[in-house]
């Protein structure tokens, strides 16, 4: 009976050990390792798919900024260059101004004898002639001469990667095994060369025959507009937005219905918002296809409810004391506001709004809703005219990409997979940087 | 015309200036303020007292209409400043607490510089002319509040970074910068230690000579000392408010009684 009561009144403790676990602590303890581990393995599973997703990306598309070139001497006089724009088939002339640099280059190479002109000229890229005479066009002084550098036919340029071997050459109606030995020669005398290829990021995309000339410049800038679009028009919406819901309005029916609705709003599948866009800025607004402005417009549709659902978490989190300190000194709402609750606020709001823009940099569904799918080969001019012309974007040229047969694409579109990223990457540099800036400790 | 007006002030020292009649305050169903009718002298501190939760914080925030802030707060009643309705529709909120300034209970600093955090209300409603005036401001309101020595060499320093104690003077000096008319204290000496106590009460007695001071305090010693006029609350009534000297030798009710010996003896 004793025992029962002594047992039942734990007050006056054991004499125990500090340097020895009770089995209690033992439990806690092992149930804290088994967490841990669980934790670990999750981020070790995360870690490798990330490491496998990027190598693989980077293995592929890295070749992409790396292009064959030709490096042939150009002579055009004047009279040539106004006979080449007075004739129907432009190129085809440019493409004679071209042969005879070669057979030039050929000759002091001592390899005249042994190809056929029309072989080495297959080496070219169709590409080639227009390139000369955009150059010719923003000539000024005559002659012109000049060593120009021209891009390589994309099989050429595939055996350089090791995309293209000798069997594939036999069964390819484009080259020839004789025509990339040929190659070989010319890059063993200096006059094709494996260099890094500005043209990736700035070309135009190319026609689906010519993967070498296709470039990611029009898609880069139309992203760009879209994300100024989205920035100028989501980050001061959303946040108004936040700040009269979180701040300013009555907490009633209306408001918790408002709530709901954005909340819905952030999870509604992105095509929707495409329809939308489709629908009211194309259809029943008139403003053109393929435009970034619409494409912006849809984006930030998509973005508003992800930076609202931010910053009004942002500003919830403002302590309410500071709120209450600035009333009690007699500071009006706004001023509360704008002086103590934002300023608190901005490195929550940044994230939210950098969240959103990468999720609307990487949007593809809407886009090709409303025609951004298209290729285009001429540049958008610097907005806000420009605004309008029609582009494409980053993902958009991806898939563009991806659909195209000719395997020279699967480089490409990795290589856009690249820029892709490193636009996300810059993207939440900067959020960090500003939010470092904007961080303080309450 | 200043000066007029506070000599007129000195010769009527028993002049009221806050008139509060049958004040309730609800938060949703719970009355948490019931029937309190209460006069506030100009030039004199007004302690109120009384155990934790019986709504001492409650009714000094229905002073400066801090409790608008609360969606489920309620007030009813008439509560005079100057003889003017504070909850009359007419009244805008941010001019009354222009004039009723506030201490909180908890130590509240902006997350600003010690400079900002005092600057802040003179700025906003235009007290000072210039960077001088605005900087006089700043070390006389930080002198009153008995931080001026501790701080006077990094007034730049986060207003946050401060110990408790010295957060709470910090947000004293604020208050007082904006030169209110009233001070409402919620507990301003509950982190600060007997010397800074001191301070904060010698402070406090001076603001008597211009502006009324309320007080809400756990420490009857400090009720005792600071105020002309004490006020007990007790589970949302006012118990009984008279002179200090008389709650605190002669109480009428025995609440007030027992109230006050408990918590001294
Ligand atoms: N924001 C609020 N929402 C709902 N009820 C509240 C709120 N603030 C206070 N109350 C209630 O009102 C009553 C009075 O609270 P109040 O803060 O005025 O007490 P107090 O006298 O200041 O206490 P203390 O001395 O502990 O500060 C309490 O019952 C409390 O639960
Ligand atoms: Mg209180």
């Amino acid at each position: 009976m004793s025992d029962a009561t002594a047992n039942s009144t734990p007050a006056t403790p054991s004499a125990s050990s500090l340097f020895k676990q009770d089995d209690r602590v033992k439990r806690r303890n092992a149930a804290e390792k088994r967490f841990k581990a669980y934790g670990l393995t999750a981020i070790g599973v995360g870690v490798t798919m990330l490491i496998i997703l990027v190598s693989s990306v980077l293995s592929q598309g890295l070749s992409s900024f790396r292009q064959t070139f030709v490096t042939l001497p150009i002579t055009v006089t004047q009279a040539e260059f106004e006979a080449a724009e007075a004739s129907m088939l432009k190129t085809g002339k440019y493409k004679k101004l071209i042969q005879r640099g070669l057979e030039q280059r050929l000759a002091t190479a001592e390899l005249g004898d042994v190809v056929s002109i029309k072989d080495a000229m297959g080496l070219l890229s169709g590409q080639a002639p227009a390139d000369l005479r955009m150059a010719a066009l923003a000539n000024q002084t005559w002659p012109l001469r000049q060593e120009f550098r021209f891009l390589a036919n994309g099989r050429v340029d595939g055996y350089f990667k090791g995309r293209v071997t000798m069997e594939i050459a036999e069964r390819d109606s484009r080259i020839s095994p004789e025509q990339l030995e040929l190659s070989q020669q010319l890059a063993d005398a200096g006059i094709m060369e494996t260099r890094f290829n500005r043209g990736f990021l700035t070309r135009t995309d190319g026609s689906p025959t010519r993967p070498e000339a296709a470039g990611l410049g029009v898609a880069f800038l139309g992203s760009l507009y879209m994300m100024m679009v989205v920035l100028a028009l989501a980050l001061p919406i959303g946040v108004a937005t936040s700040i009269y819901l979180e701040e300013l309005a009555p907490k009633n029916r209306w408001t918790d219905l408002i709530e709901v609705n954005i909340s819905n709003l952030a999870a509604v599948p992105s095509i929707v918002f495409g329809i939308l866009g489709l629908a009211i800025f194309i259809n029943f607004a008139g403003l053109p296809q393929s435009a970034p402005l619409v494409g912006g417009l849809v984006l930030t549709l998509m973005t508003l409810p992800t930076i609202i659902i931010a910053t009004r978490a942002s500003l919830k989190s403002v302590p309410p004391s500071i709120r209450d300190a600035a009333l009690g000194l007699g500071a009006s709402k706004m001023q509360t506001v704008f002086h103590h609750v934002l300023p608190l606020a901005a490195p929550g709001i940044l994230t939210g709004t950098i969240i959103g823009l990468a999720q609307a940099l990487g949007e593809t569904a809407p886009l090709l809703l409303i025609g951004m799918v298209a290729l285009v080969q001429n540049y958008p001019s610097a907005p806000p005219a420009g605004l309008e012309d029609p582009a494409t974007a980053l993902p958009v040229q991806v898939y563009i990409w991806t659909t195209r047969s000719d395997p020279a694409f699967v480089e490409r579109a990795s290589g856009a997979i690249i820029v892709l990223l490193a636009f996300l990457l810059i993207m939440n540099i900067a959020a960090i940087l500003l939010r470092r800036r904007f961080e303080r400790r309450w | 015309m200043n000066d007029m007006r506070l000599t007129e002030r000195a010769v009527d020292t028993n002049q009221l200036k806050i008139t509060a009649r049958d004040v309730q305050v609800f938060y949703g169903d719970n009355h948490a303020i019931k029937d309190v009718t209460v006069d506030i002298q100009d030039k004199t501190v007004t302690a109120f007292i009384g155990p934790s939760g019986c709504g001492k914080s409650t009714f000094l925030r229905c002073l400066n209409r801090m409790n608008d802030t609360i969606d489920i707060c309620r007030v009813e009643g008439k509560i005079l400043l100057d003889d003017e309705d504070i909850y009359d529709k007419r009244v805008d909120p941010v001019q009354l607490r222009a004039k009723v300034g506030m201490v909180f209970q908890k130590p509240n600093p902006f997350p600003k510089s010690i400079y900002d955090n005092v600057a802040y209300g003179p700025k906003i409603h235009g007290l000072a002319r210039s960077k001088t005036e605005l900087d006089e401001i700043v070390e006389t309101s930080l002198r009153r509040a008995a931080l001026w020595d501790e701080v006077k060499d990094r007034l730049t320093a986060p207003g946050t970074g401060l110990s408790g104690g010295q957060q709470q003077r910090l947000c004293i000096a604020r208050a007082v910068a904006t030169s209110p008319e009233v001070l409402l204290m919620d507990e301003p000496c509950s982190a600060l230690d007997p010397i800074a106590t001191a301070q904060v009460e010698e402070l406090i007695d001076d603001l008597r000579s211009r502006f009324s001071v309320v007080i809400v305090t756990h420490s009857m010693q400090q009720a005792a000392r600071v105020s002309q006029k004490t006020a007990f609350f007790h589970l949302g009534n006012l118990v009984e408010f008279d002179d200090t000297t008389k709650i605190f030798t002669n109480p009428e009710d025995p609440r007030t009684e027992s109230y006050i010996t408990g918590r001294i003896g």
